[in-house]
């Protein structure tokens, strides 16, 4: 049932064209919150892509064995959200307990990645697109490093033009989503190399 | 604490709009706006699982443990986003195909718990339930103006009827991401320059 597209494919395409935040708004919340400071968004980027592989991977096993089998796929939703819950608050005390320096790191993003959109996000859009393992798994990891760059570069930006004189009220969120719909524009400029949907 | 029911609606509505003055449940209010349709359904189903979440979590919140209240609050609106998505798939399929995964990131929009949080927790049911309920029809009007900008522009219609009279030529860009950060941004902007100069006006 999976579609026949090579995974790699779906790899660069899930960075550059299909880019989390860029085409598909989903991490909106934090990507905007906390791309004041180059130094935290890349923090909350890394601890992204680590918590997007991990629970993207451990829900393609849960749907595949559990939820298929027993034919509950309403409670879908359900199941995802307590998987993606319980396995960031197992990250957390396992970070803390083994890799200190790690938990300093990243710690403080954890229980906000619960609830960015982009996690449970990518969960449906692989069982609504029918990934394979493989295909899943490199989906998830370019959907991560995509929004580990698209937040980078919003908080580069952010802080070069900390100082310049804007218009009243356009400071803050409005200046946030004018710089993300111009990054949106740019990275349209690769569809035409590889899209997928 | 006894806030007039009119205010309520006023301030979910226009002075506090989630969308514009809170930043909040942006992912998807972007991700469906490019026909009016689709905005609408998306804003009646989202209204409906903030008043009914709200409804239900003031109506518990003396029952429940403070420690635990993220989870039951979560699961409480996921029960009622299936409820949703159920819905739409059975009497609206094509609709319901169309916004794909967003029904589901419902659970996860920020409008909902901020609202569970923020009023649900420390009011009675019945103004919890008028705040969120109208907390969703804020965010319907915000969903409802952008999407009326892309559509006319980008399709040249209205709720799919063609309004494209004189017949000029659609953008394209309009259907695109980048017109939906372009046009939000605009509003934020608008509104929040509004915002400071009514506060200067009226004396800091």
């Amino acid at each position: 049932m999976a579609p026949n597209i090579n995974p790699l494919i779906i790899f660069l395409a899930s960075i550059i064209t299909s880019n989390m935040v860029l085409s598909n708004f989903l991490g909106m919340c934090s990507y905007l919150s906390v791309s004041s400071e180059y130094k935290t968004a890349n923090g909350l980027g890394m601890a992204v892509t680590l918590v997007l592989v991990l629970t993207t991977v451990l829900n393609w096993a849960v749907y595949t064995y559990v939820i298929l089998p027993l034919e509950i796929v309403y409670l879908q939703y359900i199941i995802f959200i307590m998987v993606i819950a319980a396995l960031v608050q197992i990250l957390e005390m396992g970070m803390d307990r083994y890799t200190p320096d790690l938990h300093a790191k990243l710690g403080i993003f954890l229980p906000l990645i619960t609830v960015n959109c982009a996690i449970l996000g990518v969960t449906l859009f692989m069982v609504i697109r029918h990934y394979n393992f493989i295909q899943s798994l490199l989906f998830a990891l370019g959907s991560g490093l995509g929004w580990w760059l698209a937040i980078n570069m919003l908080a580069a930006i952010r802080e070069k033009m900390a100082n310049v004189k804007l218009p009243p009220g356009l400071k803050g969120p409005g200046l946030s989503f004018i710089i993300t719909g111009i990054m949106a524009m740019a990275f349209i400029g690769f569809s035409g190399i590889f899209t997928i949907q | 604490m006894s806030e007039k029911p009119r205010d309520i609606i006023k301030r979910n509505l226009f002075s506090e709009n989630q969308v514009l003055r809170g930043i909040l449940g942006i992912c998807s209010s972007l991700a469906v706006t490019n026909t009016m349709k689709n905005s609408l359904v998306m804003g009646l189903g989202l209204s409906f699982v903030t008043a009914l979440s709200s409804l239900t979590l003031s109506a518990m919140r003396n029952a429940i443990p403070h420690r635990v209240r993220m989870l039951v609050q979560t699961l409480v609106i996921a029960v009622y986003v299936i409820f949703v998505d159920l819905l739409l798939q059975a009497y609206l399929p094509d609709i319901s195909k169309q916004l794909g995964p967003y029904v589901g990131l419902i659970i996860t929009n920020c409008i909902i718990m901020g609202r569970a949080e923020a009023y649900a927790q420390k009011n009675p049911p019945v103004p919890s339930m008028l705040d969120g309920l109208f907390a969703g029809l804020g965010y319907t009007l915000v969903l409802m103006i952008i999407s009326l900008i892309r559509e006319v522009l980008g399709f040249g219609s209205i709720f799919g009827m063609n309004v494209n009279l004189i017949g000029f030529e659609t953008w394209t860009i309009m259907i695109m991401p980048p017109a939906a950060f372009f046009i939000i941004g605009g509003l934020i902007w608008w509104l929040s320059a509004r915002a400071a100069k009514k506060a200067a006006l009226t004396g800091e």
